[in-house]
């Protein structure tokens, strides 16, 4: 077995007690809803033996009267007249732009029966090449949001009250604004036809202004290439061309700015093509472990006051007129040396980003990049990013001028101050002084404190354009009528601004006017709207005229930072982001990548730091005295106060974290003003979500998301939902790993341990693994066997799989209580995988590995299953019948994968018997799980895939849906070819496109090819020595970097001699 | 032996080939009547006026050349004298634009209108109803047992008298109703059969052969299907596209009653219980639904701006055949790859005035037709067949090698439960 190891947790790293007892337990009956069974036998029970006969008796009763009844008579209603486009069963497909704030994707609305029901990424975008992002995956749930406000409606004493009609509206606000000063304020905006409309408002009401505010700020960068660009905007990157990237703690692939675009390019350099195969080389330097971090070839963490000290370190490395003050890691300061070097050696072809809002850093992180010739090269000024526009300040000016009664009336669309603003109360009290309008689609903080509201539509509900970079357009086209009577922003701006008897006063008719004019003809403008994009042929590249005039001052400014002895870094996490999406539960119960948890926000912090503050001695140091801190779900609670400010969150242990700093995720811990109400406004998922710690966000020009902090232990404990502690591959190696120069010198000695032991097991010295090593017999695939292939290189562990797969498959939300029980129901999960990268066991590499069912020819689950409820396709699936299940659970004890997943409650509601669920209701089941089962969030269901019900087993069907409607389409078309456009949701989903998925009997398919031609001596099975044969394969995974990984430890001496010559 | 081998294939391949040619003639005359059915049925009979003219006697009518193909082609760009007047005697109904429909195919259809002569009798197009032997088997059953019975019978009274002429004493017999061995068969016996229709019962729960409701239009597949001889796609085209046939919506029947509002086929609409329906009556139901004013021959004026005429809204069917939600089935898969008949699940539904539930949809009538029908197996020599069943290369070689002689649906996996259940 591998020396390096590989670890989800402390406790299986240390082979803890307390882990081993939770280990061996398969199902924690416990913690199961099964209250009144116990051990004791059924005669000692609480139900004894006469209970048992009257349930017994009864239920058979009442079986046979519930059975007896007449069968309902069903109607079939068929359409009135029938649009043409739809034929009912058949999915259509239209392009259209995910917008949230300033994030755009152009997607592919899939829309069955007239209702969107999943998200794909298209294709025919250059920017994200057909990715998406978790939140753009879970988006589609939004639409069906009950907490939608359904009407517009005014301010009535303390509640609102429904007003009839939008010209009833139109003219109520007019009268209240008439002779004010007006105030726009929006998230950013990066549609041309949106500004176009906002500037002929801002013309027509004089001394008026627009205001762009971003819950999470850019305005660092944008201020500091105003200074040294002359532009307020921010490039584009190009990671695909870039042979060396830093990150200056910017999370590029999880949060920062575009992740799927920054997904897409990343990865371009991160698979292994061909003999001597080239990566990118990625640095990271962060104060947390973030998901950028994770993937990083080489990881260094700082204090968040030191970001600018190394910097300006780099930049003082790289030549600048700059001194650095000291740093006292002195493995920092050599990773910074390295990173420098690799920076100079691949000059034009370099990159570094930073994740600070601090325009000082900023600039000098703009000097780096003039100094290693990024400029022109892997950053383009010929086209800039349109994802962020806020400016801090404009913002504050804002609040006081509303304050100061300089601003009369405001208009708010689609950004939540009261809820994100750092100093909310302030924003609060300005509110209420102004004549305020909401165009927000729901009743959140600061939509409940105004005075109007008129609901705009769902993205998915509307018109619109995009501009995400210059010149780079996507168009939005409704999919959907307005679910309820809500009208486009736009359309009340054009009503507002308009003069008498203008023709155009609605949005639709504008947008259509200003494309087909811009592009010229009706026709141009409807094929534009089917691609969903307009690109321009070929990409301009271009550098920006640099001024270092400010590079000092910032240098001396960042030079004058101060630490403290404990500081807290603010993020947002793959899931919930900003908090714009709190009330979905896709994304409150999608596992955060790194820490694994749902559910909540929580403070992270190092083993260091735990040790010292809480007594928790996870690493074992101190021999007997063992934690169980992962054990249970209770967590202990700590009190972390920034400037007077404090807040109090449960601590979740991380390895990869600076020792000094504690991590917490904004977007959390939404709340109405009258807490009661919280459910009913903002949302079911989002009540008892966390804490909000956007009132730790300090301000000095710009808004500083990291600051000096003071922390102690409260003696509360509070349950987090982690899921990660919940399989375990009782230490069977499941991850292979090598480094870029061992790989290239013997491709094959990655998998040369895995390949013996096979050998040593197959029978008669025969080479076929697949026959001899097994009492079995091999089974014919005659037609197609399928077969996926995952690269564990260029998985960056983003999650938008997951979500995606939730989506595709009707996959339940559980809730927290059942996620800490372990019942989570995701049928793809990514596991993270720890492994120590040096002795002094402090710092790890960090491993993603997408974990579904392996469909394995030879499954385990198959033969233990009484009733045969789960068997073998000819085509290599393993098949799940939830109707023959009878809920033994032998199957998924017997999963060594651990992908099977119980129906332990009535999640859906598709039990005929509401009393199923009721019972449960909070002792067991949170009320977040009801909110998937009212009527209107039902749309969201996918037709084509049963809703499963209570006390079934059901796991991953490689998307046996979308298998068999390819293969229909195949075989009405007589083209077996067309059998390779086959796509799984996970693998659609995927950014990177780090999934293949196909025929394996086809050798001209992707799969075939990546496993016996082009990667061959990286593929491999999870766990293949057990025999299972698994129709999923991954591709070991190879790091940029000197350090020692994985295989070569094994080998011992040579490879330890060889690494004290490197040294 | 390898003579005869020879021999053996020259004999088999000619066979073959004469097969396939007369296969290929078949087709071919088969053509007219299958595009008259696809393409013209819904609108047009051939010996009398129907949603459009009746087709006899076509060629002494239209204007000599190709007007007919023109005609055909776009109906509504041809402004000559008589298709001007054509059009006026047809108002407002326009004949559809057939360009799919080639020279060759237009020639086969009207060659299929000229040879055409009425039917004597029309023979039920599904074939005889397959003959049940089982009341025949219950009888001989009983006969035989009346006759063991009696045998029996016949067997103890002899030995009763042979016992008596030998005297030998026996015991008094005990009577049938008290003798163990009887209540014991008696009661395995009930238990066998009680058991038998518990089972079955259980298991038929919720299935619902012949379940025949009332609709809220008394609709006859018979006179639309069966008299009319309109194609069963023409109205539930999803059959070929999609999971769904789905019922037409309600301006599909409006293209043909338009001009229909009439009943006046020869076929008698009576009801299960025995009731006579009035077929115009039930077109004015028709009427009421798509919101058109049969006096005027126009729809409702849309006053309430809904997009539809005032007073129009969908028909509520009853539902007839209910899979479970468990369960996928794919119409197109069975009507376009498998090529089945709509009658092999829905039975004579060209004869039924209303329509029941023909079979009883269980998974075990589905299993096995599965491992019986054939599947349009590639031909790789003859390049006939589904091209997408190249794939399977070790059926080609087992068909070859005379391993296998056909290939089911069973076989490419037709009965595994992910097929129809996820």
């Amino acid at each position: 077995m591998s020396k390096k190891k590989y670890w989800q947790s402390f406790g299986e790293l240390n082979q803890t007690q307390s882990f081993q007892e939770s280990a061996n337990k398969e199902f924690k009956e416990e913690l199961l809803p099964l209250e009144d069974l116990d051990d004791k036998g059924i005669l000692d029970a609480k139900t004894p033996r006469r209970d048992f006969l009257k349930y017994l008796g009864f239920s058979t009763a009442a079986a046979a009267v519930a059975a007896s009844c007449e069968v309902p008579v069903r109607k079939a209603v068929p359409f009135l007249n029938k649009p043409q486009s739809v034929i009912p069963g058949i999915a259509n497909y239209y392009a259209s732009t995910y917008v949230n704030g300033g994030d755009t994707i152009s997607v592919v609305v899939k829309q069955r029966d007239g209702r969107p029901i999943k998200i794909e990424g298209n294709e025919l975008s250059t920017i994200t090449n057909g990715g998406t992002t978790a939140q753009a995956q879970a988006s589609v749930l939004d639409l069906y949001d009950n907490t939608r406000l359904r009407y517009p409606m005014q301010k009535d004493g303390k509640g609102f009250k429904e007003v009839t009609g939008f010209d009833a509206f139109d003219k109520m606000v007019e009268a209240a604004v008439a002779g004010k000063s007006f105030a726009l304020l929006t998230a950013t905006v990066n549609s041309p036809t949106t500004l176009a409309i906002i500037k002929e408002f801002i013309d027509k009401h004089s001394g008026s202004r627009h205001v762009q505010y971003d819950a999470v700020s850019y305005s660092g960068m944008l201020l500091a290439n105003e200074a040294c660009y002359g532009k307020k905007a921010i490039p584009s990157y190009h990671f695909d061309k870039a042979k060396v990237i830093v990150s200056l703690g910017a999370d590029f692939l999880g949060t920062w700015l575009s992740p799927a675009e920054f997904n897409n390019q990343y990865s371009q350099n991160r698979k292994i093509k061909g003999e001597k195969p080239e990566l990118s080389k990625h640095f990271q330097f962060e104060s947390m472990i973030s998901l950028t971090g994770s993937n990083a070839d080489d990881r260094y963490t700082h204090k968040p006051s030191e970001t600018g000290a190394v910097a300006l370190a780099l930049l003082a490395k790289l030549g600048g007129a700059v001194t650095a003050p000291s740093l006292a890691d002195s493995k920092l300061t050599k990773g910074i040396e390295t990173a420098a070097a690799a920076l100079v050696a691949s000059k034009g072809a370099a990159l570094v980003v930073c994740g600070s809002n601090d325009a000082n850093i900023q600039v000098i992180v703009n000097a780096i990049n003039e100094a290693i010739g990024a400029n022109g090269t892997t950053i383009n000024w010929a086209i800039t990013s349109n994802y962020k526009n806020g400016i801090d300040a404009d913002m504050a000016k804002l609040v006081d001028d509303m304050n100061s009664g300089a601003v009369g009336a405001v208009l708010i669309n689609g950004v939540n101050p009261a809820y994100s603003y750092s100093d909310s109360k302030k924003f609060k009290d300005a509110l209420a002084k102004v004549v305020s309008v909401s165009f927000n689609g729901t009743m959140d903080e600061t939509t409940e404190l105004c005075k109007y509201i008129l609901p705009s539509h769902h993205w998915l509900e509307s018109w619109g354009d995009a501009e995400p970079k210059t010149g780079y357009f996507s168009l939005l086209q409704p999919t959907i009528n307005p679910l309820f009577k809500t009208r486009a922003f736009q359309t009340s701006l054009i009503k507002w601004s308009a003069a008498a008897g203008s023709l155009v006063n609605d949005y639709e008719t504008y947008f259509k006017t200003y494309w087909s004019a811009k592009l010229g003809s009706l026709d141009l403008w409807e094929k534009a709207l089917q691609d969903g994009v307009v690109e321009p042929a070929t990409m301009p590249v271009g550098g920006g005229a640099f001024s270092g005039a400010k590079v000092a001052e910032a240098a001396a400014a960042v030079a004058a930072a101060k630490g403290g002895a404990v500081e807290v870094v603010l993020y947002q996490k793959v899931s919930i982001g900003d908090g714009a999406q709190a009330n979905n539960p896709w994304l409150q119960e999608l596992p955060d990548p790194v820490s694994k948890v749902t559910w909540d926000n929580y403070a992270m912090m190092s083993p260091a730091m735990a040790k010292s503050l809480l007594g928790l001695d996870v690493m074992n140091q101190e021999g007997g005295k063992q934690s169980d801190y992962e054990v249970h779900p209770e967590k202990p609670v700590v009190k972390i106060t920034v400037n007077g400010k404090s807040v109090e969150l449960p601590v979740i242990v991380l390895p990869g974290m600076n020792a000094a700093t504690i991590a917490l995720a904004v977007g959390y811990g939404r709340e109405s003003a009258d807490k009661e109400t919280t459910s009913a406004n903002i949302g079911r998922s989002a009540v008892g979500a966390g804490k909000n710690v956007y009132p730790l966000v300090g301000f000095n020009g710009t808004n500083s998301y990291s600051s000096v902090a003071t922390v102690e232990k409260t003696g509360a404990m509070y349950p987090l939902a982690q899921t990660q502690v919940h399989g375990f591959t009782e230490s069977r190696p499941v991850i292979y790993e090598t480094n870029l120069k061992s790989f290239t010198a013997n491709p094959e000695a990655v998998l040369e341990k895995i390949t013996e032991e096979k050998l040593a097991i197959t029978a008669n010295d025969s080479k076929d693994f697949v026959k001899d090593a097994t009492i079995y017999p091999d089974f014919d695939k005659p037609g197609i066997k399928w077969g996926m292939s995952i690269d564990l290189n260029t998985c960056t562990g983003c999650s938008a799989c997951v979500v995606a797969c939730t989506a595709e498959n009707n996959v339940s939300i559980v809730g927290k209580m059942q996620v800490q029980r372990a019942h989570e129901m995701h049928w793809l999960r990514i596991d993270r995988y720890f492994t120590f990268n040096s002795d002094n066991h402090e710092d790890v590499d960090v491993v993603f590995q997408p974990m579904l069912c392996q469909h394995c020819d030879n499954a385990p689950c198959e033969n233990v299953c009484p009733v045969a409820a789960t068997n073998h396709s000819t085509e290599g699936l393993n098949q799940m019948t939830y109707n023959r299940c009878i809920g033994t659970r032998y199957c998924a004890n017997n999963c060594p994968y651990k992908v099977r997943r119980f129906n332990w409650l009535d999640y859906t509601g598709a039990d005929s018997f509401p009393d199923n669920q009721n019972p449960m209701i909070g002792e067991y089941m949170d009320e977040s799980v009801l909110q998937m089962n009212d009527d209107l969030t039902r749309m969201v269901l996918n037709p084509d895939v049963t809703v499963r019900s209570r006390g079934v087993i059901e796991k991953c069907s490689f998307c046996v849906q979308r298998l068999q409607e390819t293969k229909l389409e195949a075989k009405k078309q007589q083209d077996p070819t067309m059998v390779r456009n086959v796509k799984t949701a996970c693998m659609q989903a995927c950014p990177t496109h780090a999934i293949s998925f196909g025929n394996v009997n086809d050798k001209e398919s992707d799969v075939y090819k990546i496993r016996n031609v082009d990667q061959k001596h990286r593929a491999f099975y999870v766990m293949e020595q057990l025999h299972v044969l698994p129709n999923v394969s991954y591709l070991a995974k190879v790091r940029n970097t000197d350090r020692h990984i994985g295989v070569e430890e094994e080998k011992g001496g040579e490879a330890k001699k060889e690494e004290k010559a490197h040294a | 032996m390898s003579r005869y081998r020879k021999i053996f294939n020259r004999i088999f391949t000619s066979i073959f080939l004469v097969v396939l040619l007369s296969i290929n003639n078949q087709s071919l005359a088969a053509d007219g009547a299958a595009l008259f059915k696809a393409n013209c049925a819904s609108c047009h009979k051939i010996d009398k006026d129907f949603t459009g003219p009746a087709l006899k006697g076509w060629k002494d009518r239209v204007p000599a050349g190709d007007w007919i193909y023109k005609w055909i082609e776009n109906p509504a760009a041809q402004n000559d004298p008589y298709a001007t007047t054509l059009k006026a005697k047809w108002k407002p109904v326009v004949m559809t634009a057939f360009t799919n429909l080639k020279k060759d195919d237009v020639d086969a259809i009207l060659k299929y209108v000229d040879d055409w002569a009425p039917e004597t009798t029309t023979a039920p197009p599904g074939g005889e109803p397959a003959t049940d032997n089982s009341l025949l088997f219950g009888i001989l059953t009983l006969i035989l047992a009346l006759i063991a019975f009696i045998l029996l019978q016949v067997n103890s009274n002899l030995r009763k008298l042979s016992d008596e002429k030998e005297g030998v004493l026996r015991t008094e017999p005990v009577p049938a109703y008290k003798n163990k061995t009887y209540l014991m068969a008696g009661i395995l016996l009930l238990f066998a059969v009680g058991g038998y229709f518990t089972i079955n019962g259980a298991i038929g729960m919720g299935r619902m052969q012949n379940y025949q409701p009332v609709q809220p239009i008394f609709y006859s597949h018979q006179v639309h299907a069966g008299t009319n001889q309109i194609s069963c796609l023409y109205c539930h085209g999803g059959a070929q596209d999609s999971k769904q046939a789905s019922i037409p919506s309600v301006n599909t029947c409006m293209n043909c009653h338009k001009s229909i509002s009439k009943y006046e086929g020869p076929d008698k609409l009576v009801r299960e219980d025995g009731t006579a329906v009035d077929g115009t009556a039930e077109i004015e139901k028709l009427y009421a639904y798509a919101g058109w004013n049969s006096a005027t021959k126009t729809y409702n004026p849309d006053k309430n701006n809904d997009g539809n005429p005032d007073g129009a809204k969908p028909i509520e069917w009853v539902k007839i055949h209910n899979l479970p939600d468990h369960v996928y089935f794919n119409h197109s898969q069975h009507v376009k790859v498998g090529k089945q008949n709509c009658q092999t699940c829905h039975g004579n539904i060209q004869q039924m005035p209303e329509v029941y539930q023909f079979s009883n949809l269980s998974m075990g009538w589905c299993v096995n037709c599965h491992r019986d029908t054939k599947v349009d197996f590639y031909d790789k020599e003859n390049k006939t067949g589904n091209k997408y069943y190249s794939i399977y290369e070790k059926f080609h070689k087992d068909l070859k090698s005379g391993k296998m002689d056909s290939v089911t649906v069973e076989k490419i996996g037709g009965t595994e439960c992910q097929k129809c259940h996820y």
